[in-house]
């Protein structure tokens, strides 16, 4: 009985199909009755399939329904089928849960939109396609789901297409994403190489027996480049440093879809895609490198942006984005499960805090912008409750969910297998990165709800608690906030609690137990309980006095420091208030050049010398000369009479000399 | 019937032609009961073709529905029909696009409604026949006579540039095909010489042996007439012209499937009469292949004009038919084939589609619209389908296409096939922005403003190509497994060719032409050449 997974991306689609079809015509309750009620059943049947997991054996909690024989050329053979085991269980559950109650939220924030249907319609299709990545049962399967998400985020960021930018930053988010899938496909075909499939169920056993076998070795430089391809995929879809500069501009879309897409699933996709592929990964301890360098430089980075921004939503995307270092450098260090657990409470408190920002935009009447906000807490106490909830989360106080998730990280970070010395370097990364984290996020909460309104007197009189579509999903999803890390309690504060169990470390095990036998042959050094309690008060201390700084600077002496700040360090803040200049360098470094090229290519290889010299100029000269020549035939007798002369002359020349 | 089954095919169009020729355009009247001839017509062809798809058999190698008449005796030409894996979904896209142009000129073509149906048709039968003539005699012929109907089509029915477009149309072309008669000719002598049999029946040709350097020889002049087709860089400027300048039923017969003949001449003639000229010449043809995909993507972004967008578009696509072609892998060669397939549905989709709005606006250029997603939605939302389809998105057909070249190529080629995957990022540069600026933003011209959406018959005339968008997207098999054997018997004959020629320098001095000659007659069950090569690369 596992023909049933198929259901859980069929339903989506046929809400997009019907949104998509008949819903202008149908009217806002109909959409409103198929978006949500498809997205519900998807999350019915996932929650079944979860439930069937957990009634078997560990070993045995792999589903795979094939559907039909996609693509058979030669030995290339790709089905088209799904698969379900505890990684993709747990990920279809947020998926689906989430976007359930965004979907929810959304009848709340978009029921004055006059393209209410097609914003359904997207925000179906994206379901759609984010379960047939999560669900997908090889690579190209995922990658179908990988490009079709990238498709709905394009639409969907482009909502409001009216707005020049808000186009160009959905195409913007294609284009870089496209990049991205570059190395994806790449990656791919280096994996079809090496191991002839790109089957989930072929390719990590082969793996598995081809390491055991001596075939390949670790780090072996086909397994590199395949990891190292498939992370530049994750870079453009999971917005890490080179290709993160979409995600801040694709906050151009909708809060919801900033909420669900480009915070809580979509976005988590490249750490799923490792955290699938982890055999591969820990065979490739030099791709593991990278991609925790790549990380712990993401999360501290975007952090240090995060801090300068005014527009709540991109203080988000920003954190957003160090979020996601803070995942991979989980899956980076081996530490799979780690990164999974911390998409998975990010995914709560992620997703809470944009639907509260969202529920303080629809009171501000659009504005996003947090200098006009200020005391809001007096007005909307359910969306301040929510949002404080999971900005303690995101800060990583106990016993709210990100500590759980954050420490484990950085813990797991401080102990990498593989290179010890670039642990440290990274635990330090990612501890003063939480600081800063817990330093921005509550600027934002100060700014926004605290202190005195500096919003027009317009926006003083609309200010007003959302409504009860919007409230109800904030506080489901501040609750989980709270309770999500509870599931993966590490073994210390567990054995303090009087042995509460990791759940979900031991329930992901088995997804990971062919890494862990590989690494188990990698010496490591052990720390005590000591050591993990240093570490664990430093980063609670650490965020704590990000927290208090916070206040000193957007509460206690708010405005005038942080305007003294910007005169004092005009240098710095610029920079940082700028984004590093990266778009800029981009712009500069590739789009110009690559445009002018594509000019030059036009108007000079093209047109002045391929068509203008070569072809062209034959056709002229055949032209001109034929025209020269036919001067020659002028019609007068003695012209006609002197060539006769010479051809008579040349004759005789020809036949009387030696 | 099926005995002659292709040639009803082939000359049903003309017989359309017939009754056409005696209705007075004169009035409203007559033109529509021209266009409804022509229709009814092209729609019986289809219906015939599909009658080969049911009798084609995908599992036997060879060539089928095979019809075989001696014609003039003298020369050894003969009327000489068939079909295998490699031409027969060419075939069946030539009476699927047809009637599709002729119901999209129903508004378009007001003047000389006679004579551009007539051309139409004649075209339809020129092109029929030179994806199914097996004799290469016959094959010059109909590869000639396409060029007469698009020569007119373009240089009667085009804008204002249409003379000179349709002028370096065919000059183009017919440099390229003299050359390729030339060394028909030579290829049949060296034939002669051989067995003292005068021939142009090609599975007899595929065995001749030729001296190297004839060979190469032979093989560029062949290569450049296709290439000019297909077209490769540096020989595309014809295309642009040509599509900007032709109707909109003329770019779609163009891109869909006169474009298509370069390929299939690579598959059909260049690469198996000649092994050993192909072999001398595949780093070129990759390289200017991987050029194409890139040199026409980036010039593509920049074009002001949409037509001229999707024509360089189209260099780039046919770069990678060419070098799924050239890196011969299974996953290359079917990928390549279906791309051809791909490309005819997908451009001249996009044709189609400028060409509506061409007719409510009369003009091409970018900059005139803008904000058109809001006005007309149905329009939209099919062009966001197409140029998905164009730029390789999953579950649409240019995926499968796009990524079995690659990585076919990647196999045999990786350098080429990195190269030619940034092509798939250029892709998406070129088309998004042409449809950022075409669709969203601002109505900022007032003209557009009562554009009306869609009417039932441009909707009905697209709706086909948008199901088979999707239809290879979701299940490519159905396409594929109709070429499997016949793919496994291409690759074979030419890396066969390749080996024995190589062989045949080292060992067996002149004599090893004959090694595998006769293989290739289509009533003998057909030896796989597999076995003779161990294809490493081919993974099974």
């Amino acid at each position: 009985m596992e023909h049933y997974i198929y259901l859980i991306p069929l339903f989506p689609l046929i809400g997009f199909l019907l949104n998509g079809v008949l819903g202008k015509r149908l009217g806002k309750s109909f959409v409103s009755c198929v978006g949500c009620a498809s997205i519900g059943f998807a999350f019915a049947v996932a929650a079944l399939a979860f439930y069937d997991l957990l009634g078997r054996h560990p070993e045995e909690r792999t589903l795979v329904n094939v559907l039909w024989s996609w693509m058979a050329v030669g030995g290339f053979k790709v089905d088209l089928a799904f698969m379900i085991d505890q990684l993709s269980g747990v990920m279809i559950m947020v998926v689906t849960g989430v976007g359930f109650l965004i979907h929810i939220y959304s009848i709340g924030y978009m029921h004055e939109d006059e393209s209410y249907w097609r914003y359904f319609a997207y925000l179906n299709m994206f379901v759609f396609f984010m379960s047939l990545l999560v669900l997908g049962a090889n690579y190209l399967v995922m990658f179908v789901g990988w490009e079709g998400v990238g498709l709905a985020s394009y639409l969907l960021i482009g909502f409001w297409y009216e707005g020049n930018e808000n186009a160009d930053a959905g195409k913007k988010a294609f284009i870089v994403n496209r990049i991205g899938d570059f190395g994806f496909v790449l990656g791919m075909f280096m994996m079809f190489l090496t191991f002839g499939s790109l089957s989930y169920l072929e390719v990590f056993p082969k793996a598995v027996s081809m390491y055991e076998s001596g075939a390949i070795s670790i780090n072996d430089i086909s397994i590199v480049a395949m990891c190292l391809l498939l992370f530049l995929g994750a870079t453009g879809k999971s917005a890490q440093i080179p290709l993160y500069v979409w995600l801040p501009d694709a906050m151009a879309g909708p809060t919801p879809v900033s909420a669900l897409i480009h915070a809580a699933t979509m976005v988590t996709a490249g750490v799923y895609m490792v955290a699938r592929s982890n055999v591969l990964y820990t065979l490739a301890p030099t791709a593991c490198l990278v991609v925790a360098i790549v990380a712990g430089a993401t999360a501290l980075f975007a952090a240090t942006i995060g801090i300068l921004q005014n527009d709540i939503k991109k203080v988000l995307a920003y954190s957003t984005v160090s979020q996601l270092g803070y995942m991979f450098i989980g899956v980076g260090v081996t530490a799979y499960w780690a990164g999974i657990f911390h998409l998975m409470t990010h995914a709560f408190f992620k997703a809470c805090l944009f639907l509260c920002s969202g529920s303080v935009i629809h009171a501000m009447g659009g504005d996003q912008d947090m200098r006009h906000m200020g005391g809001l807490w007096k007005k909307m106490p359910i969306t301040y409750v929510t949002m404080l909830t999971a900005t303690i989360a995101i800060a990583g106080i106990p016993p709210f969910a990100g500590f759980f998730s954050k420490d484990e990280i950085l813990w797991k970070a401080f102990q990498f297998p593989y290179y010890p010395v670039m642990g440290k370097i990274i635990w330090f990364m990612g501890t003063l990165g939480a600081g800063i984290t817990a330093f921005y996020m509550f600027r934002l909460i100060f700014m926004t709800f605290h202190g005195e309104f500096r919003g027009t007197e317009e926006q003083r009189h609309h200010l007003h608690e959302s409504p009860f579509f919007m409230t109800v999903p904030l506080m489901i999803l501040a609750f989980l906030s709270f309770t999500g890390g509870w599931f993966g309690i590490s073994p210390l504060i567990g054995h303090a609690l009087g042995g509460v169990p990791n759940y979900l470390e031991h329930f992901l095990e088995p997804v990971f137990e062919g890494s862990m036998n590989i690494l188990e042959t990698v010496p490591t050094v052990e720390y005590g309980h000591g050591v993990e309690i240093a570490l664990m008060a430093t980063s609670v201390a650490i965020a704590l006095i990000g927290i208090c700084l916070a206040y000193y600077y957007f509460m206690a002496r708010f405005p005038e420091l942080p305007a003294l700040i910007k005169k004092s360090h005009a240098m710095y803040y610029d920079l940082i208030y700028n984004k590093y200049y990266v778009d800029e360098i981009y712009f500069r470094v590739f789009v110009y050049p690559i445009y002018y090229l594509a000019i030059f290519f036009w108007k000079i290889v093209d047109a002045f010398f391929i068509d203008g010299i070569c072809v062209n100029g034959p056709g002229w000269l055949v032209k001109k000369g034929s025209y020269a020549v036919s001067k020659v035939q002028n019609g007068y007798v003695h012209t006609y009479g002197a060539f006769m002369l010479l051809g008579l002359v040349g004759i005789l020349w020809f036949f009387l000399m030696p | 019937m099926d005995s002659l089954l292709l040639t009803y095919t082939i000359f049903l169009p003309l017989v359309g032609v017939l009754p056409i020729l005696f209705i007075p355009q004169k009035g409203e009247g007559g033109k529509d009961v021209i266009r409804w001839i022509a229709f009814i017509t092209s729609v019986v062809v289809f219906f015939v073709s599909l009658r080969i798809y049911a009798a084609f058999d995908a599992s036997k190698a060879g060539f089928q529905l095979v019809e075989y008449t001696p014609w003039i005796k003298g020369i050894g030409a003969s009327y000489y029909l068939g079909i295998d894996g490699l031409s027969f979904w060419l075939v069946l896209l030539t009476t699927f696009l047809t009637p599709i142009t002729i119901v999209s000129t129903w508004r378009a073509i007001t003047k000389r409604v006679k004579e551009f149906m007539v051309a139409l048709l004649v075209l339809e039968t020129a092109m029929l026949g030179t994806f199914m003539a097996l004799d290469i005699f016959l094959f010059y012929i109909f590869w000639e006579l396409m060029l007469i109907p698009m020569y007119l089509i373009i240089g009667v029915w085009g804008g204002e540039r249409r003379i000179y477009a349709a002028v370096k149309f065919f000059l183009y072309t017919a440099v390229g095909s003299l050359l390729m008669l030339v060394c028909i000719i030579g290829l049949v002598w060296f034939h002669h010489a051989q067995t003292n049999v005068i021939t142009f029946n090609l599975l007899e040709l595929y065995g001749t042996h030729i001296p190297r350097l004839y060979e190469i020889l032979f093989f560029a002049a062949f290569a450049l007439a296709f290439a000019i087709k297909v077209p490769m860089f540096p020989l595309h400027t014809w295309l642009p012209d040509a599509h900007v300048e032709a109707p909109t039923a003329g770019s779609v017969i163009l891109a869909g499937i006169l474009l298509k003949m370069g390929t299939y001449g690579f598959l059909r003639f260049a690469m198996p009469l000649f092994p050993e000229g192909s072999l001398f010449f595949t780093p070129t043809i990759i390289a200017l292949s991987v050029i194409g995909i890139i040199y026409g993507a980036l010039v593509a972004m920049v074009q002001p004009d949409i037509k001229k967008l999707v024509a360089y578009s189209s260099v780039s696509h046919l770069g990678y038919c060419m070098l799924g072609l050239y890196v011969l892998t299974r996953q290359g060669v079917e990928g390549s084939i279906l791309q051809m397939i791909n490309h005819g549905i997908s451009t001249g989709a996009l044709f189609l589609l400028v060409g509506v709005v061409y007719e409510r606006r009369h003009t091409r250029l970018i900059s005139e619209y803008g904000g058109i997603a809001k006005i007309m939605p149905v329009y939209s939302t099919i062009f966001l389908i197409v140029t998905l389809s164009s730029i390789g998105f999953p579950t649409t057909n240019g995926f499968i296409g796009e990524f079995l070249i690659l990585l076919g190529a990647f196999k045999a080629n990786k350098a080429a096939a990195v190269l030619a995957a940034t092509g798939v990022v250029l892709g998406a540069v070129y088309m998004l922005w042409m449809v950022q600026r075409v669709f969203y933003g601002k109505v900022t011209n007032p003209k557009n403003l009562t554009m009306p959406d869609l009417n039932w018959r441009e909707f009905l005339y697209l709706a086909p190509l948008v199901v088979l968008i999707f239809w290879i997207g979701l299940f490519p098999n159905f396409f594929l497994n109709k070429m499997h054997t016949s793919v496994d018997t291409f690759i074979s004959q030419v890396k066969v060719g390749q080996v024995a020629k190589v062989e045949s320098a080292s060992k067996f001095g002149l004599k090893a032409g004959s090694y595998h000659s006769g293989k290739y007659h289509h009533n003998l069950p057909l030896e796989k050449g597999r076995h003779t090569y161990p294809n490493k690369h081919d993974g099974e």
